[in-house]
């Protein structure tokens, strides 16, 4: 053991041009998979955040006729304490309204939320560009888009028909921007106890909404939680309603696990070809060894380690290289604003994955080597001198 | 003595379709500490029956006994512990490993089964290297060597795991007279103060006359 991997060290110094070359081959290798892993990692940790970051991963609504939940403390309890991933749980009074203004109707849904809850989700208080968060009972924010459609200022008061047949008042005290039109034209946010009051839902909800630590998890936890509360509720979860989203995800993946194989496989070629070079190179020292006495495992674990060595070598100096290319990359290829493009995540359990697949094809591609130097027979090298 | 090395009915075919038969039933029993050289023309087989008696090569028919050991069933990796103990081989072309140094290249064959040198092998090793005269260059890799040096550490590599038996394939075949006389010298002082068994090919009458016994082959038998 000790004896081979001794030789195999010196057999790899001594051509040093052709390790060099090898080492190179299997860093240029794995520096590829971690940049192009990294870059379809950042690619989706990006699109998921844009999509799905700032809302509900998980909503709890109610199946009855009037899609009222009154024991609802009770509930978040049970949804606490099925699972730590749960986190942001908020709850709200949502109902449909219309807003009656120069005897024009438009449509809205009015979001009676806790805002320091629900903030933690939609991130509001942090998007009012003018004016401040409702506090007091029939003030009310809209977006963007609404604004404009309405032509209204701060202070301004709207007239809200409820879908009961009554009509509100709403005074506006700020305006939002959630970076999403329909969300900004259709939503008008109020405070829990303002909607509750206008639809006459006094101690009620409509609306359990969360996010997850693990967004691909949500329908697990999502099933998890139908399980446990009342029938009359329904768990709808962001996988089931962004299926598209996820299929093009799922697409992404596959192709980038498609490129990093045949990157692998090219790799433990390279290094497979250019040690059975070197199996023939040194045949002449294999013969000698075996007839002063190493045995034919002996003669394998030669090659087994310089393809461990090289393996090991070569992808550490591939994390660098690409470490390095993902570096320049987002350092270099920017925004106007100089924000990176993609910003790459670097995940360090996948950046020791590729390393470990390195090493093993590595040790793969040295087998054959291997192989054909347990068989060869030192009569013939020792015969033809 | 004793006998150390006895071949008995050994018969070696080559090919299948065409059989050439290179060695036909030889007998014969080498004598412990005994010096002997093969002789014969080139192709008569003395090559194919050293490396049969060194068990690289396996006879088609009749026994191997080495140091009271038949060698026929011996498993692989007990044969090549067999090798790395009890016999040392000297080739024509050195065989030195080019990666390594002098020094290395002869403690080569203790490392394979210990693997640091102890105190006294490497005593024993730089022994050797003053007695084959390599002290100079004992750190040299083996490719800076003359052809004498390199011939002259193949010497000491074969004899670091003081081995009973060693076989030597023209040692001296591509050295000049003088180097040639040297060498010999140098294993005629071995043999008789290590009491190591010699058996040694050569092509020279005037080097076998010097030894204890000569066996003439030809055309795979033995002459005399």
């Amino acid at each position: 053991m000790n004896f081979s991997f001794k030789i195999a060290v010196r057999f790899l110094k001594s051509s040093k041009g052709q390790t060099l070359l090898i080492v190179l081959g299997i860093a240029v290798g794995v520096s590829v998979q971690i940049f192009i892993g990294s870059l379809i990692q950042g690619l989706q940790k990006n699109l998921l955040n844009k999509t799905i970051g700032n809302s509900s991963h998980i909503t709890v609504i109610s199946k009855n006729q009037d899609n009222r939940i009154s024991n609802y403390n009770q509930i978040i309890n049970k949804i606490t304490h099925i699972s730590q991933d749960i986190t942001n749980v908020s709850i709200s009074y949502d109902s449909p309204a219309l807003i009656n203004l120069n005897n024009k109707n438009y449509s809205v849904l009015i979001r009676g939320l806790n805002l320091n809850t629900a903030s933690k989700i939609y991130h509001v208080k942090e998007q009012i560009y003018e004016g401040k968060a409702p506090k007091r009972n029939s003030e009310t924010i809209i977006g963007k888009e609404l604004q404009k459609e309405l032509g209204i200022k701060l202070g301004d008061e709207l007239t809200i028909n409820t879908n009961i047949g009554q009509e509100y008042t709403l005074k506006v005290t700020g305006f939002y921007d959630l970076k999403v039109s329909s969300l900004n034209k259709t939503w008008m946010i109020t405070t829990l106890d303002t909607a509750q009051h206008m639809f006459g839902g006094d101690n009620t909800i409509t609306n359990i909404e969360m996010q997850v630590k693990d967004v691909f998890a949500a329908d697990q936890i999502a099933d998890r939680l139908s399980n446990v509360l009342s029938s009359r509720l329904k768990v709808e979860n962001w996988k089931s309603q962004n299926e598209s989203l996820l299929s093009g995800l799922n697409g992404q993946s596959i192709s980038s696990i498609i490129i990093q194989v045949f990157v692998l496989v090219s790799v433990a070629l390279a290094i497979a070809s250019v040690l059975a070079i070197t199996v023939i190179q040194k045949s002449k020292q294999i013969g000698i060894l075996k007839a002063m006495g190493i045995t034919d495992k002996t003669a394998s674990l030669i090659f087994l380690f310089e393809g461990l060595l090289l393996g090991i070598i070569g992808s550490i100096l591939g994390v660098l290289f690409g470490l390095l290319l993902g570096f320049s990359f987002s350092t270099f290829v920017t925004n106007p604003d100089g924000t990176p493009i993609v910003a790459l995540t670097f995940n360090y359990s996948f950046i020791l994955f590729s390393v470990m697949v390195a090493i093993i094809a590595s040790m793969f591609a040295a087998l054959i080597p291997a192989k054909r130097s347990s068989q060869l027979n030192p009569i013939e090298v020792i015969r033809n001198g | 003595m004793a006998d150390i090395i006895t071949l008995s009915n050994i018969t070696k075919i080559y090919g299948t379709t065409i059989q050439t038969k290179v060695l036909h039933n030889i007998n014969l029993s080498i004598e412990e500490g005994s010096f002997n050289s093969i002789i014969g023309s080139s192709g008569s087989g003395k090559s194919t029956f050293l490396n049969i008696m060194g068990t690289l090569d396996t006879p088609t028919n009749g026994d191997v006994i080495i140091n009271g050991i038949r060698t026929n069933d011996m498993k692989k990796n007990d044969l090549a512990r067999l090798r790395n103990q009890t016999l040392g081989f000297i080739f024509q072309f050195h065989h030195l490993l080019p990666e390594f140094t002098v020094l290395e290249n002869i403690l080569m064959p203790y490392q394979i089964y210990t693997s640091k040198p102890s105190k006294e092998t490497l005593d024993r090793a730089n022994e050797l290297i003053n007695l084959v005269g390599l002290s100079k260059v004992k750190h040299n890799l083996a490719t800076n060597l003359s052809g004498g040096q390199q011939q002259r550490t193949a010497i000491a590599r074969a004899l670091i795991n003081n081995p009973k038996i060693i076989l030597a394939d023209e040692p001296t075949g591509n050295l000049d007279s003088e180097t040639t006389d040297t060498v010999y010298q140098l294993m005629r002082e071995i043999n008789e103060k290590y009491k190591t068994t010699f058996v040694v090919i050569t092509h020279d009458k005037r080097i076998a006359d010097k030894t204890d016994r000569v066996i003439e082959i030809q055309d795979g038998r033995i002459l005399n």
